[in-house]
């Protein structure tokens, strides 16, 4: 593609707008709220609350992710199956389907009309307005991209390592905590960070299934409901300043395994 | 050392159908076929690697049949080297000593003969990233061997290096067999590789050995039409006998000599057994024709020449000297004598 022809032009003009539309609302949304306004929002106990709840519920959805979710994109990784289409197709289902549903979905199983319901709310789980809801939701649409980048992890490690590891005398535990383990273990982070970023970001399900407690998504639109765009964008901009550390983490760890390989 | 009964895989691609062989203790033996033949499956259904349909393995005497492949005392060499990219070259030759109950005197010990033996002490701290591939053979090896295992498997290990590292790996695993001895079973398709490493070989295709024999008896007696052509004989012919007489190409008749087999049905000359002269030769060659120049192909020190006889093609290896001293060229009629004695049967 040569300079100054036309469809180099295009191509440039077209990445200025997409650029300008994904930053413009951001950049004007972080700058509108004053200083005073911010600390304000950080003094409040329930931004704090809802921040730190979001934080940590979405961090306990990866965690569950990455020790469900590794044996399942360590198998999905090394074998062919019959059906493994169709197990990757499942996984993909919580990406396709929209929020609400996700939501409803989940109640329609852990609310009293399923048994399985009941059984949880007779060992005293609950989900319904429940931080444990919470976490089920997030978890749920949390974990596809944790498998992916696992087993894109997996993936990308020649089985002959652990045929050799194998051989010289390890058993496949051993073989898979010394050799693919830590081979791997960048993937998992990545899909560690992923899995945890889009489910800080979830509202949709969570606004079904708990609007209490309230997670920060959730507090933002109350407020915007309740009082106006110049009250929720204080708390936005603190929960997108989080967004924004767990994005860059994302960027530094998958740049710097590029420059290994 | 090695007993192979009736093995037969199903993976998806490379099955192996009725594999029997058996290896002595101490020999290194070959595996030689095409790409695709199923030799790397019948190395890694040895080692345990992957499942087999059906059949027995016996390794030192024992049915390791049912053993996963920690337990089989069986070491892997691959053609990529297969190091471990996060472990040092050091770290990488010691990760077997781990998982075998050694004496930590004795570990050592074996580390650092075969660091020495290998002459990779001035790579030690080194990870396998930056390392040529002649170096990374030798980690590879070093690692394999010093498990001491009872069988030392070699899938194409000198396949993937330069030339002048294949020289030295080739001589490095020779050195080592008969220094320790180890039973060694290699994977190639390199017929010069073969002949300088091993004794004995088996020839594998389509999942099917076709011939097991000595290197020179695989060589000399190719058993099939494949194995002939890969061995380089590449005069082949469909021939029918009549009494010490082939007739090949339905009229042109060639001198055995002898009486072939009742079932044979192929004639193979080497194309270096074939002679090329201008005037009729007073000589022991049973065997003399006419023919036409057809083709003349450089292949590096020889040109191959292939001659019109009816409707068959002899190939003939010949000097660029004798090229110019006979004045061959394409179009030209020539004669051609082979002896009775370089003519094979099968």
């Amino acid at each position: 593609m040569m300079m100054r022809e036309p469809f180099f032009w295009v191509t440039v003009w077209c990445g200025l707008i997409i650029m300008a539309f994904i930053l413009l609302p951001l950049i004007e949304m972080m700058t509108a709220p004053s200083m005073p306004m911010l600390r304000e929002a950080i003094q409040d106990r329930d931004v704090v609350r809802s921040i730190w709840l979001s934080i940590y519920t979405a961090g306990l959805a990866a965690v569950i992710s990455f020790i469900f979710g590794t044996p399942l994109a360590y198998l999905l990784a090394r074998r062919d199956f019959r059906g493994k289409r169709l197990v990757e197709g499942i996984i993909d289902l919580p990406i396709v389907i929209p929020h609400p549903v996700v939501g409803i979905a989940i109640l329609s199983v852990a609310g009293h009309n399923h048994w399985i319901g009941r059984g949880l709310t007779e060992l005293g789980a609950r989900i319904m307005g429940s931080v444990t809801g919470i976490i089920t939701v997030l978890t749920f649409v949390g974990l596809p991209l944790y498998l992916h980048a696992a087993k894109d992890g997996f993936e990308s490690i020649s089985p002959r390592l652990e045929r050799v590891s194998r051989s010289l005398g390890a058993s496949m535990f051993s073989t898979f905590f010394r050799i693919t383990f830590p081979l791997a273990w960048r993937s998992m982070l990545v899909g560690i960070v992923m899995c945890s970023a889009r489910a800080i970001s979830e509202f949709g399900a969570v606004v079904v299934v708990a609007y209490h407690p309230m997670i920060a998504p959730v507090l933002i639109y109350e407020r915007f409901e309740g009082y106006g765009l110049k009250y929720s964008q204080p708390v936005a901009v603190w929960l997108v300043l989080i967004c924004l550390i767990l994005f860059f983490i994302l960027r530094f760890l998958t740049l710097s395994r590029k420059k290994e390989t | 050392m090695i007993r192979i009964e009736n093995l037969e895989t199903r993976l998806t691609g490379f099955n192996l159908h009725e594999i029997n062989l058996s290896i002595e203790g101490g020999e290194f033996f070959i595996l030689m076929g095409p790409t695709g033949a199923g030799k790397t499956v019948l190395l890694e259904a040895l080692a345990g690697l992957i499942p087999i349909q059906c059949g027995r393995i016996y390794i030192g005497g024992k049915d390791v049949t049912k053993l996963p492949p920690e337990k089989r005392d069986v070491s892997i060499v691959y053609q990529d080297y297969a190091l471990f990219p996060h472990l040092t070259v050091l770290e990488n030759i010691k990760y077997g000593l781990h998982f075998h109950r050694l004496e930590k005197t004795e570990a050592k010990k074996r580390l650092r003969k075969f660091v020495e033996e290998l002459d990779l002490a001035h790579l030690e701290n080194r990870l396998p990233l930056n390392l040529s591939g002649g170096e990374l053979q030798r980690v590879a090896l070093a690692r394999a061997l010093v498990v001491n295992p009872r069988v030392l498997l070699l899938d194409e290990p000198l396949s993937a290096l330069d030339p002048s590292f294949r020289e030295e790996i080739r001589y490095e695993l020779k050195r080592l067999h008969q220094l320790y001895g180890t039973t060694c079973l290699m994977v190639t398709h390199d017929f010069a590789e073969a002949l300088s490493l091993a004794n004995r070989a088996a020839i594998i295709n389509h999942g099917i050995i076709e011939q097991i024999g000595t290197m020179e008896d695989i060589f000399q007696k190719p058993r099939t039409e494949f194995i002939a052509d890969f061995v380089g004989m590449k005069n082949i012919f469909a021939a029918e006998f009549e009494d010490s007489r082939a007739i090949i190409g339905g009229d042109l008749h060639v001198e055995l000599g002898r009486l072939p087999s009742k079932s044979h049905g192929y004639i193979a000359i080497r194309p270096e057994d074939i002679v090329i002269h201008r005037k009729a030769l007073a000589s022991s060659m049973r065997n003399s024709f006419r023919g036409v120049v057809k083709g003349l192909f450089d292949s590096g020190f020889y040109y191959e020449i292939h001659l019109q006889v009816g409707k068959l093609t002899f190939k003939s290896l010949v000097t660029k000297k004798s090229l110019l001293e006979l004045q061959i060229h394409e179009g030209v009629d020539i004669l051609f004598s082979f002896k009775s004695a370089a003519i094979h049967t099968f």
